[in-house]
C-alpha cells in the first residue's frame, strides 16, 4: 500500500517534471511563432528567417558577454538592438518585390538572408558553442518534487511580459493599429494613408526583437552556437501552422503544446522520436484541419 | 672604340662570374615530395579540422626548414572538404589527377573518410585518415590507414572503469548523430560480455535546447551510473541538468568531450565527470617512464610557440598522420607502393594518440591502451591512475 502511494507520487513528481520542461521550450517555441506571425500579419508570407533572428540574438550577446566587453544586461539590450535592425535590413530587401506582389520572390529572400545571417556567424574562427550564464545564478526551485531551474522562470516571464507588451502595442497604439489594419486589409490600409513599406520595416523590426529575446534567455539553457536557429525556426513554424498561420493567440497556445508533447512524448514513449513527435502533429492537422487548430478566423 | 671593346670584355667576365656561381653554388634541385591533405576545416566538422590543418601546416614548415625529406622539399597541397562528403570526393580526385600527389592525409571525420577511402584505394594512393571510425579500417583496405583511435577501444576503457569500480546497472544516453549511435552499438556489443546491464538508452539531438526530460526517465530507473556519449555542446547541457534534477550518480562521459570547451560549458557541473582521452591534455602528469610523454611535451610546446593556443587531441591525429607519411618517405623515396608497404612495416612509432604498431591486418595500429580515464577535479583534468 504504501508502496504503491510512494509510485504514484514519484510518477507525480515525473509528470510535473515533464510539463516544466516542456513550458519552457514550449514558450520558445511560441515566441518563434509570434514572430512568424506578425510579419505574416503584414507581408502576407513567412519569414524563414526568423529562426536565425533567435539565433542573432543568442550569438550577439554570447559574444559580448564571453569577450568580456560588456556585462550581460548591457549585451541582452545590445543583442535586441542588432538583432532588430538585422531584421529591418532584411525587411528592406522585401520593399520592392512587395510593390510587384511576388510572394514566392520574397520568400527566397528571406531564405536567402537567413543562409547569410548563418555564414556570417560562422565566420568567427571558434565555431564551437559559447556558454552564457544563467540570469540569476545556477539556482533552482524544487516543486512537488519536480525541479525548475530559474532560467527556466525567466523565459517563461520573458514570453508572459512580451507577450502583454505585444497585445498592449497592438490594441491601443496608433501603430500597432495601423500593423492590424495592413493586415485586415491591405488597399483599405493604404487609401487612408498608411505607408505600406513603413509597417514592413517595422514588422520586420518587431518580429525580429521578439526572435532575439527568445535567443538570449534561452542561450543559457542550451548554449549559443551559429547553427542553433534552424531547428528552433522549424518548430516555431510547426506553431505558427498549428495555431493557423497569422493567428497570434492560436501560435502562442500550439507553441506551448508542442513543447509539452515533445516533452512528454519524450518521457513516456521513447527520446528517440522527441522531434518527429511535432511534424506527425503537424502533418496530422495539416491534413485533418488544414486551417490550423485556432485557425478559421481571420486575424484580429 | 677601345672603350667598346672593355665593356664586351666586362660583360664577358661577368657573364661568365654569373654562370660560374650559378653552377657551383646553387646545389642540383630535388624535386618536391607532394602530399595531400584534406580536412573538415569548415561546417559541423571543424573544431576538428581545424587544429588538423594548423598541425600538418607546421610540419610542412617544420620540415623544410630542417632540409625536407633527404634533400627533397615537402609541399602539402591543403584542401577544406567543408564537412561534405561530395566535395571531398572532388578534393580528392584533383589532388589524384592532377596535384598527382604520393599520399592523402585526413580527412577528420568518418563520413569523410569513408567517401574518399575507395577511390583513394582504387588509384593506389595512401589514405592516412584523422577520423575514429572503426568501419574505416575493418575491413582492412589496402592503402586506407587511420591514426585516431576507434571507438571500440574508448567504449572498452569505460568499461574496464565501471568494472572495476562495481558500476553494473547503467543508463546509456548518447547523442543521435554517427558518433553517438556508433558509440550506443559498441556499448551494446561489449557490455553484455563485461556483465554489465544498461537499464535505460536513451538519445538527445545534437540541437536539442534541453534534455530535461530524458534525464527524468532516466533517474526512474535508478541506475549506478549515467554514461554519456555525444560532441559538445549536449553532453555538458546534460550534465548540468542531471545536477539540477539532483541526480548523484557518477557520469562517465566519451572523448568526444576531450577539449577545454566542454569545461567552459559545463562549468561547476563538470566536476567529477570521467572520460577516456588520448594522453594530449594531460601530457604533464603522465609518468616519465611513459614512453609518449617526450613526443606529447614536443608536440605541445611547438604548437603553442606557433600558434600561442593549447594542441588537442585532434590536431595530434594530424601529427601522427603526417609523421607516418613523412617517415615513410624517408625510408623509400615518394613511390605510392612502396609508401604503403612502408607504413604496413612500421612498429613502436612513438605518436601523438598512442605508440603504433601497424600490420597487414592492422591499419590502425593502436589497442585500448592508447587511451587513459580522466576526472575532472575542480574544473581540471585529472589523470586516474
Amino acid at each position: 500500500m504504501a508502496n504503491s502511494f510512494f509510485g504514484v507520487i514519484v510518477q507525480l513528481s515525473d509528470f510535473l517534471q515533464f510539463m516544466l520542461s516542456g513550458i519552457t521550450i514550449g514558450s520558445i517555441y511560441a515566441l518563434v511563432a509570434i514572430g512568424f506571425t506578425i510579419i505574416y500579419n503584414c507581408t502576407q508570407i513567412v519569414n524563414f528567417a526568423q529562426g536565425e533572428f533567435v539565433m542573432l540574438g543568442a550569438m550577439v550577446a554570447a559574444i559580448l558577454v564571453h569577450g568580456g566587453l560588456m556585462s550581460l544586461p548591457l549585451a541582452i539590450v545590445v543583442a535586441v538592438i542588432v538583432t532588430s535592425l538585422v531584421g529591418c535590413l532584411v525587411g528592406a530587401a522585401l520593399l520592392k518585390p512587395l510593390r510587384t506582389g511576388s510572394t514566392i520572390t520574397m520568400i527566397i529572400i528571406t531564405v536567402g538572408a537567413s543562409i547569410l545571417i548563418r555564414g556570417a556567424m560562422m565566420l568567427r574562427p571558434d565555431k564551437e558553442p559559447i556558454r552564457v550564464e544563467p540570469f540569476s545564478g545556477e539556482r533552482s526551485v524544487n516543486i512537488l518534487g519536480a525541479v525548475l531551474d530559474v532560467q527556466s522562470l525567466w523565459v517563461m516571464a520573458a514570453t508572459a511580459v512580451l507577450v502583454v507588451l505585444l497585445w498592449l502595442f497592438y490594441k491601443y497604439t496608433m501603430m500597432g493599429r495601423a500593423m492590424r489594419a495592413c493586415a485586415s486589409c491591405k488597399p483599405g490600409a493604404k487609401i487612408v494613408g498608411i505607408n505600406i513599406h513603413k509597417m514592413t520595416l517595422l514588422s520586420f523590426a518587431l518580429a525580429a526583437s521578439v526572435g532575439a529575446v527568445a535567443g538570449v534567455v534561452v542561450a543559457p539553457i542550451s548554449t549559443a552556437q551559429y547553427d542553433m536557429g534552424t531547428m528552433l525556426g522549424l518548430k516555431g513554424f510547426c506553431a505558427a501552422i498549428l495555431g493557423g498561420l497569422g493567428n497570434f493567440t492560436g501560435g502562442i497556445v500550439a507553441g506551448l503544446l508542442l513543447g509539452v508533447l515533445e516533452s512528454l512524448g519524450a518521457g513516456y514513449i521513447s527520446s528517440s522520436y522527441k522531434d518527429a513527435i511535432a511534424f506527425v502533429i503537424l502533418l496530422v492537422v495539416l491534413f485533418a484541419r488544414p486551417q490550423g487548430i485556432f485557425g478559421g478566423r481571420k486575424a484580429r | 672604340m677601345q672603350v667598346r671593346r672593355f665593356a664586351v670584355v666586362m660583360m664577358a667576365v661577368v657573364l661568365l662570374l654569373v654562370f660560374a656561381v650559378g653552377t657551383f653554388a646553387a646545389k642540383p634541385a630535388k624535386s618536391p615530395y607532394v602530399i595531400g591533405a584534406i580536412f573538415d576545416v569548415t561546417g559541423p566538422g571543424s573544431p576538428l579540422g581545424t587544429p588538423e590543418r594548423d598541425t600538418a601546416l607546421m610540419i610542412e614548415t617544420m620540415v623544410n626548414k630542417e632540409g625536407g625529406i633527404n634533400g627533397h622539399p615537402l609541399k602539402i597541397v591543403f584542401a577544406d572538404n567543408g564537412s561534405e562528403e561530395g566535395r571531398c570526393v572532388m578534393s580528392a580526385k584533383k589532388m589524384i589527377d592532377s596535384d598527382k600527389v604520393k599520399a592523402i592525409i585526413g580527412p577528420s571525420s568518418t563520413g569523410t573518410t569513408l567517401a574518399i577511402a575507395g577511390i583513394c584505394d582504387r588509384s593506389r594512393v595512401p589514405l592516412v585518415s584523422c577520423a575514429a571510425g572503426t568501419r574505416i579500417t575493418n575491413p582492412v583496405k589496402s592503402y586506407v590507414f587511420k591514426t585516431a583511435q576507434s571507438d571500440v577501444y574508448a567504449i572498452a576503457k569505460v568499461i574496464d572503469y565501471l568494472k572495476s569500480k562495481k558500476l553494473t546497472r547503467i543508463a546509456f544516453l548518447n547523442d543521435s548523430n554517427a558518433f553517438g549511435k556508433s558509440g550506443l552499438e559498441q556499448m551494446n556489443l561489449q557490455s553484455r560480455m563485461a556483465g554489465i546491464t544498461l537499464v535505460g538508452v536513451e538519445s538527445f539531438g545534437s540541437k536539442d535546447p534541453s534534455m530535461t526530460s530524458q534525464l527524468t526517465r532516466i533517474r526512474g530507473k535508478k541506475p549506478q551510473a549515467l554514461v554519456v556519449w555525444g560532441t559538445n555542446p549536449g553532453p555538458a547541457i546534460v550534465v548540468r541538468e542531471a545536477r539540477q534534477l539532483g541526480l548523484k550518480m557518477p557520469v562517465v562521459m566519451s572523448h568526444g568531450i576531450s577539449n577545454k570547451k566542454f569545461l567552459e560549458l559545463a562549468g561547476s557541473a563538470a566536476n567529477g565527470v570521467v572520460f577516456p582521452s588520448g594522453r594530449v591534455i594531460v601530457a604533464n602528469s603522465i609518468p616519465n617512464s611513459d614512453p609518449q610523454k617526450k613526443t606529447l611535451l614536443r608536440y605541445k610546446a611547438i604548437f603553442k610557440k606557433t600558434y600561442g593556443r593549447d594542441a588537442d587531441h585532434f590536431g595530434g591525429h594530424a601529427w601522427d598522420a603526417c609523421w607516418v607519411v613523412i617517415n615513410a618517405m624517408k625510408k623509400v623515396g615518394d613511390d605510392p607502393a612502396k609508401i604503403r608497404a612502408e607504413i604496413e612495416r612500421t612498429k613502436h612509432f612513438v605518436g601523438i594518440g598512442g605508440v603504433f604498431n601497424f600490420s597487414p591486418t592492422e591499419h590502425n595500429g593502436l589497442g585500448k591502451n592508447s587511451f587513459v580515464m580522466i576526472q575532472v577535479k575542480n574544473g581540471k583534468w585529472t589523470l586516474i591512475k
